[in-house]
């Protein structure tokens, strides 16, 4: 059954409850994919063949002793490497930390494991989540499977070129800037931020404590929602995870109605440096939902303009900080260590030697904007602009339920087009970034292709904090308009890839 | 100025108290007594076997989060309240930033400009003067691991092959209690310095909230010392002078910074803004590392942790649950105890207070409480150097040899005995009794044998007592004592001794 990974989540699911297909069949399925093509595609870092075949088996036999199995039970998924799991390598994309198993998993992992899902592998990222391209993995670059001379976007690309290659059905991904939605929008996935605090940061390798997110990754709304459901959650590992139900985001996706429904679209978030197929989609979209019922207005987020400046004081303060435990002495690379080294310079040959460039130079904005003199110059007022933008938000969920844009100004660009331009490659995030600035929900879901490129346009939903199903509701709403159109999801539309082997 | 001279001369305290006036800033480092660590479950037992108390969260593996600890918060509290402190409605935690093998997460959870208790103050009495001291600050914070250098000829890292770190005390809450500057008579700073600290010890004892084993690093002091010429306002350059671990040396600490200080001035130098080890063994400090305003420990409001509230409700229950401040409690006891004031002030100074009043709990009178502890314990702490609580004798033991005197079993003179056999380990009080053979003959046949012997002995006394004088009886019974070898009731014998003459 070759044709198994072409199924959705939720299809796979029904195939192994009727006994259709076991999870064994569906996971060596998926496996043989990624044998296949990721040869081209290099979305995994590691894949754990025996350990998801395991898995799978342990779900198959509780099936047939009639055991009560979770929603996503036997369904393979894709995990970024920036999640631990236990006895399996975890390097956030870096070499200082190659070779590393860590002794626990993470409560996203856990989650999953509680539900089931089976965990194929660990997918490529960006440095320590550091990109929006995974050109700055120390292992090499993901190529986008729409087209293998684009990048997939990033951090999370190996997550999202996963699932739109039909390596998986499903992944997780971190968002702390846009790593889920970026890579979603450049890949034609479904890629969803859930609201901070929403999900467990417990074993999420840290770039930026206040804003990373892990969040879901799929090809349809609803497979998103599943995932969603099976991982969120209050957990009391993690001290900023929000003690409330999970919004219910699977009866949002199911249910995809936008009549009365109130959207907000963003002024700021368009015009010049948009691309114009990207902003073709998007007001189609827009139109789309206005004839679904939708109430469209527009609103205007003064202060989103200094998102970008303020995310990064804000990312790499946090960072400068988080990445300070990378020191050679207890897990990981160490360099240097013959005998007439002194700890000290132990620690920075091996920061030098296990740092890539993109790091170094977050560190290093970040150690000088919390340095003493410039603290209330750069993280006091990047924290102030932070407050600023929350209020934007505030005042402007008082008139609509939610805000929409484009997820991002451009489409997937050329692998090495923008690695030399620090700046170009920031601005990827300028849709993105004020969501996790104010710790709302947000979620990118396919738009169509660019006219000038063919390549995917993301249509980005922002919604209040906790009120991540409103996202889903516009996404399946969206989704099912535009799949009249084009008879099925947007992915119908990826060219095949070679099958390598 | 050499470097050496900022190490080395001193001149003598009387000397440099005629031309300066020290000024004082006291840090002392308290570890919490919880169950759990500061951020994670693990235990915090000492003298576990190294790394044997850590997880993922205090070993500061890549994606671990913190957690706090209630019951650390609720210690900080009550501390803060004792210390008649503010208590923060809102605060947060910070993180002070610095590279050192045995932090794991290269950086310190702690507090910076919020701490959870604020602008409180204290007292302390030496030599019958009470001196206010204005406490700054107490805050919450996490202790490092453990860094053990070896092949180091002083245990430094200086010289060290290698080093070797224990991670069980990575993650202990700590609380940092700050003093604001302490200006007192020169001549008192030192003493004042350690009554501080010592009133310190049996709050935080009485509070419950730590062990307060200074030998086991559960109270540590920083003692910071600069010195002003008399009678300008002008402040000196400070130094800071690390883990001074127990009262005595907190006191000889601070006096040889001021003498060493005075010399560095005298010859025309400049005190270097340094941090300085103090060397119990020599009784002197010696430079460290150089500090500088420079030292920049990036702090940030830690983003992994959310601020801390506590209610007012909660901080007000918390204050009734307060014990009695002391200098109220120890007015009260010289007052149950009918010590006079210079009684009290030998049982302070002697650190007995705690242990005579765990005694009398035990039901022996505080006059013998008082003896005891005074008379043979403290006296044998002073004489080996110990602090009274690690010498292995507590109130149960002094409570056992109390009751034998007053059964009749042992006197004064075998009770010391007894105290001799505890102090020398010799086992429990009966036990010695046994070894050493110290029991009090209270069989009266083998009394009234020796007395007879005495009486046969000494004609010339049982005469005299005879023609009417009974006050020569005493010869007797000193006589039958020293044939019983002292083992004997010196009352019990008098009494038979006067049957036996009829008088």
């Amino acid at each position: 059954m070759s044709d198994l990974t072409r199924k959705t989540a939720a299809e796979l699911a029904e195939l192994m409850t009727s006994g259709q297909a076991s999870s064994v069949e569906i996971t060596q399925a998926h496996l043989d994919r990624i044998a296949a093509v990721d040869g081209d595609v290099h979305a995994f870092l590691h894949v754990d063949t025996e350990g998801a075949l395991a898995q799978a088996k342990a779900v198959d036999e509780k099936r047939t002793a009639g055991q009560q199995l979770s929603p996503l039970a036997g369904v393979p998924l894709a995990l970024k490497d920036v999640l631990t799991q236990e006895g399996v390598p975890t390097t956030a994309g870096s070499k200082i930390l190659e070779g590393w198993k860590p002794p626990y998993d993470s409560t996203v992992v856990q989650r999953l494991k509680a539900a089931g899902i089976v965990i194929l592998g660990k997918t490529n990222m960006d440095e320590f989540a550091m990109g929006s391209s995974t050109e700055n993995s120390a292992y090499g670059t993901t190529h986008n499977p729409w087209d293998l001379a684009r990048i997939p976007g990033g951090s999370g690309g190996g997550s999202s070129a996963a699932i739109s290659a039909y390596e998986a059905p499903l992944a997780i991904g971190t968002d702390t800037g846009g790593s889920i939605r970026q890579p979603g929008a450049f890949t034609g996935t479904v890629g969803v931020k859930p609201t901070y605090g929403g999900t467990s940061r417990y074993g999420l390798i840290a770039l930026a404590s206040s804003l990373d997110t892990p969040g879901p990754c799929a090809r349809t709304t609803l497979d998103a929602a599943l995932l969603h459901e099976a991982i969120a959650g209050y957990d009391p590992m993690d001290s900023t995870s929000i003690n409330q139900p999970v919004p219910a985001v699977v009866e949002a996706a199911r249910n995809g109605d936008v009549a009365g429904l109130r959207i907000g679209v963003v002024k700021e978030l368009g015009g010049e440096g948009y691309q114009p197929g990207v902003e073709a989609r998007f007001h189609e979209a827009v139109e789309l939902l206005t004839k679904l019922g939708a109430e469209v207005v527009e609103v205007s987020c003064p202060h989103f303009e200094y998102a970008l400046p303020a995310y990064y004081l804000i990312l790499p303060s946090e960072a400068s900080s988080n990445l300070a435990k990378f020191d050679a002495m207890r897990y990981g690379l160490r360099v240097g260590d013959d005998g007439t080294n002194s700890a000290e310079k132990v620690t920075s040959l091996t920061r030098e030697a296990g740092f890539g460039a993109e790091v170094k130079r977050r560190i290093i904005l970040g150690t000088h904007a919390l340095s003493s003199g410039y603290y209330d110059a750069y993280y006091g007022q990047a924290q102030k602009v932070r407050t600023l933008i929350a209020r934007d938000f505030a005042k402007a969920y008082e008139q609509v339920d939610v805000l929409v844009s484009p997820a991002t100004p451009t489409t997937a660009f050329a692998i090495g087009d923008r690695i030399d331009d620090p700046i170009a490659m920031y601005k990827n995030d300028l849709c993105t970034i004020p969501s996790n600035l104010a710790g709302n929900a947000a979620a990118s879901f396919p738009c169509g292709l660019a006219d000038e490129d063919g390549m995917p346009v993301g249509f980005h939903v922002m919604a209040p904090v906790m009120r991540d199903d409103l996202c889903y509701q516009v996404g399946a709403a969206l989704e099912s308009a535009l799949a009249e159109q084009w008879g099925g999801v947007l992915m119908t539309k990826a060219p095949e890839l070679e099958v390598t082997r | 100025m050499t470097p050496s001279l900022n190490d080395a001369a001193v001149v003598e305290i009387s000397d440099a108290l005629a031309q300066y006036d020290p000024v004082m800033g006291l840090e002392v480092h308290v570890e919490l007594n919880t169950k759990s660590k500061m951020f994670c479950g693990c235990p915090t037992e000492f003298g576990a076997p190294p790394n044997s108390q850590t997880c993922p969260v205090c070993l500061g593996l890549p994606g671990a989060l913190p957690v706090v600890n209630r019951r650390g918060v609720e210690s900080a509290i009550k501390i803060g309240l004792a210390l008649n402190c503010e208590i923060a409605e809102w605060c947060r935690f910070a993180r002070k930033n610095y590279f050192y093998p045995d932090m794991p997460k290269n950086f310190q959870t702690s507090q910076y400009d919020e701490p959870i208790a604020f602008n409180g103050w204290t007292e302390v009495v030496v030599d019958g003067e009470t001196y206010r001291i204005e406490i700054e600050r107490a805050h919450m914070e996490e202790d490092t691991g453990k860094s053990t250098h070896i092949g180091g000829a002083t245990g430094r890292i200086h010289g060290a092959s290698h080093s070797l770190v224990d991670y069980n005390r990575a993650g202990i809450p700590l609380i940092e209690i700050v003093t604001k500057t302490i200006e007192v008579p020169g001549d008192k700073a030192a003493a004042v310095a350690r009554a501080y600290v010592s009133m310190l010890r049996d709050l935080l004892f009485a509070l419950g909230v730590s062990d307060v084993r200074m030998d086991q690093g559960s109270l540590r002091c920083d003692a910071n010392v600069s010195l002003k010429p008399r009678g300008s306002s002008t402040l000196g350059t400070r130094t800071e002078t690390k883990n001074v671990n127990s009262f005595r040396s907190v006191e000889r600490a601070v006096t040889y910074e001021i003498t060493r200080q005075a010399a560095v001035l005298n010859s025309g130098g400049k005190v270097l803004q340094e941090t300085r080890h103090w060397h119990e063994d020599t009784g002197i400090t010696t430079s460290g590392r150089e500090k500088s305003d420079a030292d920049d420990y990036r702090y940030f409001p830690e983003p992994d942790l959310v601020p801390v509230a506590p209610s007012r409700e909660w901080v007000e229950e918390l204050r009734a649950t307060l014990p009695e401040a002391p200098p109220v409690r120890r007015a009260r006891l010289q007052k149950e105890w009918g010590f006079t004031d210079l009684e009290m002030r030998d049982v302070i100074n002697g650190n007995a207070l705690e242990p005579i009043v765990a005694t009398v709990e035990l039901g022996v009178p505080a006059a013998a409480a008082k003896k005891w502890w005074l008379g043979e314990l403290a006296r044998a702490a002073n004489e080996s150097g110990q602090d009274l609580d690690a010498l292995g004798v507590g109130p149960a033991e002094v409570a056992e040899v109390q009751k034998l005197v007053d059964e009749g079993s042992l006197n004064d003179k075998l009770a010391r005995q007894v105290f001799e056999g505890l102090l020398a380990g010799e086992g429990t009080p009966a036990e010695i009794i046994e070894k050493r053979g110290l029991a009090l003959v209270s069989d009266d046949s083998a009394l009234l044998d020796a007395i007879d012997r005495a009486i046969a002995a000494n004609p010339d006394v049982v005469e005299k007592v005879n023609s009417g004088k009974p006050a020569a009886a005493g010869a007797l019974i000193g006589a039958v004592m020293k044939d019983m070898r002292g083992q004997a009731d010196a009352a019990k014998v008098r009494q038979l001794l006067n049957e036996k003459l009829g008088i």
